[in-house]
């Protein structure tokens, strides 16, 4: 396992750090991806390849078009021109239930835990291929129960690696905040992905989590997924990614490792001053709800 | 859905009742020349045995006693027009054919237009008319006559009258709809009980014009003033509680439901369940204008709702709180943060709201007839005028509602080689496939901008 | 005032056909709503077409019985999928609209005076219930006192409540098993069950079929326990009162349909019956000067629009729910 991760890094190595570089080993490549919104272009990436086996960071100012183009890689929104290809497998029109089953799964920035399911009940939905789910054997328990029974023990066996185990029974609703995301992140585990996708994981949570969710991030390397997150949170990415891409106004503006980026006074002018700005001159709704979000979630906690 | 009042007469008298009561549908016509159509008969007297027994009678708008209506084809079939034929004869001097059938049962009865005297119309535009014979005797009938649309009329004319009829219900609609946009605008709130407020207002009309004797142009005003008042009760003791509680809209808009049901018994408890009208401007006569004709009323009506919608429109470009409704309607969280009292805002959107609706009913009174449930047999094409302009949206819902009163209006008369796709007694249809087509086609309305999801 | 005669009104109604059409709508209503989250406004429309599937299979083409009840049931299911395929992707409130708009289009259509031939007009068919009358084995009604049925009723109650029972326990086995879980995990967040893989549209889809076969089978009841089928009946009120039975109570609950359905024709009925006796009479209760006869019997309808928005408001589980797994967020 080890060798493999190190293998990981070490390919990325060679890489120049420039927008749209071409990869080693690509699990993801995207070509020519527009999506407009009015007059607005909210994408416009030329060229994009996800290195496997590592940790990638999407960064960029607030609007950089970070979540729209995770939206469009997974078939949650459909964009004006582009294609694009997951381990080969081109996935233009390509639904996105039928994406995440490719083994492409995401989270959301304002996580979505199914409130009114209990934590395992939430769990037990991410299984893949379950028989019990299609309307003509869902009457006859003898055709499901088996396998209910096998995905129930995966899934505390997971609850038990992101510490959820003590909630559950609990309503996913009762969560704090941060165990939200780590129940989302436990949840995308079910479904067995190669790609996770990581929309803001560290949005809201508390910083005595953050530490115990990173390490859960990097988990997922370790076993041998390929992560792709966006973040605000320059400690995390460069904590913990090997990989940054970079993104303003819908496109690439630079990528490489974190050192390099964070060295790159493209990136400094493009990111760092323009989201400093963002601050004082828009308002992102968005922000807004997850703040308030965040102070509900640190209300309601035991 | 919404009967027309002349067709629901046409119901009412496909029985005993021979002498028509006042008819409210406006319009008259000029005296019946007796030219056209085949020679009257002296009389046709009353058949022994079972029979039907046309009689017909130019109601004239509802003025003066009945003309009777000589020199008319009528013919009697079984069960349908495609039916056995029982008889066919003319009427006579006093309007009358008798033609004896066989038993009890459904009849059909079609007149010919074509024999119809020049400028006698038939109301509704029905030409035929099916009735149950249940008396062994005679089983009476009547053709009312006297509104518009007749099948002898040119295509030409049919058309602009329907457009002229259209234009009059959309502008209706499109005061309903633009109370109803700003409304869901402003707190995303799809109000089920609109339709009542246009019963309301329609209704406080009819209680300060027949129940304290007030002209009917000042109960109208008076009805509109009492919807605003009502817009802002409503907001103040139910809507804005609910959204201190933070209920859902969904929630919302069943208790919406649950309140149309409660208002709609209350005016059936208070008004009754019959038809009635106003005291005035029941049937006016229509002043020729070349192309068109109109009654005074309907001018009225044209000029009263033009002039409040363009007093909105304006209002809601130019004035502060025009903007400030805008701007919440826009992004009520933004709105909210940026010093924007939004619960001032929506109160005032309510009172705004409700009053628009509120003179929609009003002019719908006058225009038509007051009953419990007019308002909500236009809820519908509220929602579709609404829905096809655009969610939300001043100009769509003006555009819109228009579209669907024209559709609603002009649909009937389209007949491609014969066959009539929507028939005038199910001329909503239309109107409702058009507002499901823009529903799945382009849910954001003709007029309105896709919106960023996600 | 006999408080026999309103008691034997309310428990008759409680128990009787018409509260059987309402549980039947109600379960397909609890399928959509309840536990996927489909606002289905348009069952009046599922239920007018079994309804007059079977009417017309019978009368207008000649069928025999049991093939009218086949085509009955297919054709809800093609109504399902006709409506369903192109609306189960509009947002909530759309959805709302677009079925309430489809289902005011049959009833239009179907009383249409230009289709008698088929459909009969405004006064519908009759004539197809023969079949169902001759199996009733009933030679007599019942009167207990508190409940007093005729012989046709009696026949009909067996039969409807004995659907009814079946459908719940259909109902009970789907929604616990996976099956039923990926629906209330659709009505919870759909994008969230679609990033797991799972075909959200079908889902949708399979439920609006399911619902919608509850809604006809509720409608061909209906024409059979009153051997008429009339398109009036099938109006868009029918749906909000069905929604009211449901959320009284109690949305996402095996028996929420059933017990709301029992509740509401009680309270209907128990009013109408007590309003009507307090009107009624030489010497009524309440004078006429307050309150006519008529308006009597509307008390009720006032009494039912009040109690649907009081109960959105304060218990949106229903009287006997459980708050934390409702369907719908009342806050």
């Amino acid at each position: 396992m080890a060798a493999d991760l190190s293998a990981a890094r070490a390919a990325l190595e060679g890489v120049p750090s420039e927008p749209g570089v071409p990869k080693p080993d690509p699990i993801v490549k995207g070509d020519n991806i527009t999506r407009t919104f009015g007059g607005l272009k909210a994408v416009d990436v030329e060229h994009i390849e996800i290195q496997r086996g590592v940790i990638t960071a999407l960064i960029g100012p607030n609007g950089a078009g970070k979540t729209t183009l995770f939206n469009l890689l997974t078939g949650f929104d459909e964009p004006d021109d582009g294609t694009w290809a997951f381990n080969g497998t081109a996935l233009g029109k390509v639904p996105a239930y039928k994406v995440a089953r490719l083994g492409m799964v995401r989270t959301f920035q304002l996580t979505k835990v199914l409130s009114k399911l209990t934590v395992i009940e939430n769990m037990r939905l991410g299984a893949k291929g379950q028989r019990g789910e299609k309307f003509l054997s869902a009457a006859f328990k003898s055709l499901w129960g088996a396998q209910e029974k096998a995905n129930t023990d995966r899934a505390d066996a997971l609850l038990e690696r992101f510490k959820l185990d003590a909630k559950r029974e609990d309503f996913a609703g009762s969560l704090s905040g941060g165990q939200r995301k780590l129940l989302e992140m436990a949840r995308a585990l079910m479904v067995d992905p190669e790609l996770i996708m990581l929309d803001e994981p560290m949005a809201g949570v508390n910083p005595a989590l953050k530490q115990s969710l990173l390490g859960h991030v990097k988990s997922l390397r370790d076993e041998g997924r390929t992560v792709l997150f966006v973040e605000h949170d320059m400690d995390m990415v460069r904590d913990i990614s090997d990989w940054v891409i970079v993104m303003a106004q819908g496109q690439i503006v630079a990528e490489g490792t974190p050192q390099s980026v964070m060295a790159d006074q493209r990136v400094i002018d493009a990111y760092l001053g323009a989201h400093h700005d963002s601050d004082i001159t828009e308002i992102d709704i968005a922000d807004l709800e997850k703040a308030a979000e965040a102070e509900l979630d640190e209300g309601t906690k035991p | 859905m919404h009967l027309r009042p002349a067709t629901l007469l046409m119901a009412i008298l496909a029985g005993l009742i021979l002498l028509a009561p006042v008819t409210a549908n406006a319009a008259t016509t000029p005296a019946p020349s007796p030219s056209a159509g085949a020679e009257a008969p002296e009389a046709n007297p009353i058949v022994d045995g079972q029979n039907i027994t046309v009689t017909l009678k130019d109601l004239n708008g509802g003025k003066g006693e009945p003309k009777p209506v000589p020199g008319v084809t009528l013919t009697v079939f079984k069960e349908s027009k495609s039916g056995e034929q029982v008889g066919t004869q003319v009427t006579d001097t006093a309007g009358r054919i008798s033609i004896a059938i066989p038993s009890n049962g459904v009849y059909y009865i079609a007149l010919d237009p074509d024999s119809l005297p020049d400028g006698v119309e038939l109301s509704g535009g029905e030409s035929n008319l099916t009735i149950t014979a249940r008396l062994g005797g005679n089983n009476f009938a009547t053709f009312p006559i006297g509104a518009s649309v007749g099948e002898s009329v040119a295509f030409s004319e049919k058309l602009t009258n329907s457009v002229v009829s259209g234009l009059k219900k959309g502008l209706i609609i499109a005061l309903a709809a633009l109370g109803l946009s700003l409304i869901f605008g402003t707190t995303g709130l799809t109000n089920f009980a609109h339709g009542e407020l246009i019963t309301f207002g329609a209704i406080i009309t009819f209680m300060f014009n027949r129940g304290f004797g007030i002209p009917v142009i000042a109960a109208g005003a008076l009805a509109v003033v009492v919807s605003a008042g009502f817009g802002w009760v409503q907001d103040r003791g139910l809507w804005r509680p609910l959204r201190r509680r933070g209920t859902g809209l969904i929630a919302m808009m069943i208790v919406s439901i649950g309140l149309a049901l409660l208002m709609r018994s209350i005016f059936q408890y208070t008004f009754g369940s019959s038809t009635q009208t106003l005291s005035q401007y029941v049937a006016q006569p229509r002043t020729d204008y070349g192309l068109i004709s109109l009654s005074d009323k309907e001018i009225a009506i044209f000029g009263i709702s033009i002039v409040a919608i363009v007093i909105v429109c304006i209002a809601m470009m130019k004035t502060r709180l025009g903007k400030a409704m805008r701007a919440v309607s826009d992004n009520p969280a933004l709105s909210a943060s940026s010093g924007l009292r939004v619960d001032g805002v929506i109160s005032s959107v309510w009172i705004l709201g409700t009053a628009l609706t509120g003179l929609s009913g009003v002019l719908l009174a006058i225009n038509e007839q007051v009953n419990f449930q007019m308002g909500f047999k236009l809820l519908l094409l509220v929602f579709a005028g609404v829905t096809l302009g655009g969610l939300g949206t001043i100009w769509g819902a003006l555009v819109g509602s228009i579209i669907i009163g024209l559709i609603v209006e002009v649909a009937p008369i389209i007949s491609i080689n014969g066959y009539n796709p929507v028939p005038a007694s199910i001329k909503e249809v239309g109107a409702l496939v058009v507002l499901i087509l823009i529903l799945l086609v382009r849910p954001q309305g003709i007029l309105g901008r896709a919106q960023r999801i996600g | 005032m006999d408080f026999a005669v309103v008691i034997d009104a309310a428990f008759s109604a409680a128990l009787g056909p018409q509260a059987i059409v309402f549980a039947l709508a109600a379960i397909g209503l609890n399928v959509h709503f309840g536990y996927t989250g489909l606002l289905n406004f348009g069952q009046a429309g599922f239920m007018a077409v079994g309804g007059f599937g079977l009417a017309v299979s019978v009368v207008t083409w000649d069928l025999p019985f049991w093939v009218g009840l086949i085509v009955a049931m297919l054709a809800t299911i093609v109504l399902a999928l006709v409506l369903g395929v192109p609306t189960l992707r509009l947002r909530a409130d759309y959805l709302a609209i677009a079925t309430i708009a489809s289902s005011e289009i049959l009833r239009l259509v179907l009383g249409a005076v230009e289709f008698k031939g088929t459909f009969g007009g405004s006064n519908g068919l009759t004539g197809f219930a023969r079949t169902y009358k001759n199996l009733n084995p009933y030679g007599d009604g019942v009167d207990i006192g508190v409940v007093s049925f005729s012989k046709d009723d009696l026949w009909s109650i067996t039969v409807g409540w004995t659907l009814v029972a079946l459908g719940c326990v259909l109902i009970w086995t789907l929604m616990r098993s996976p099956w039923g879980r990926v629906l209330r995990s659709i009505r919870e967040d759909e994008d969230a069950v679609r990033s797991l893989g799972k075909n959200v549209f079908a889902y949708k889809m399979q439920a609006l079929v399911l619902g919608g076969v509850f809604g006809g089978l509720a409608g061909v009841f209906h024409v059979l326990k009153q051997a008429s089928a009339v398109p009036t009946d099938f109006n868009t009120t029918f749906t909000f009162y069905a929604y009211a039975a449901l959320l009284m109570g109690g949305a996402a609950r095996v028996l929420g349909p059933v017990i709301g359905s029992i509740l509401f024709w009680f309270l209907i009925a128990g009013l109408g019956s007590f309003f009507s006796q307090a009107t009624g009479g030489t010497d009524p209760l309440i004078p006429a000067s307050i309150m006519t006869d008529t308006q009597a019997s509307l008390v009720r309808f006032i009494v039912l629009g009040l109690g649907l928005m009081l109960l959105m408001i304060l218990r949106p589980q229903g009287i006997f729910g459980d708050r934390r797994e409702i369907a719908i967020d009342g806050r």
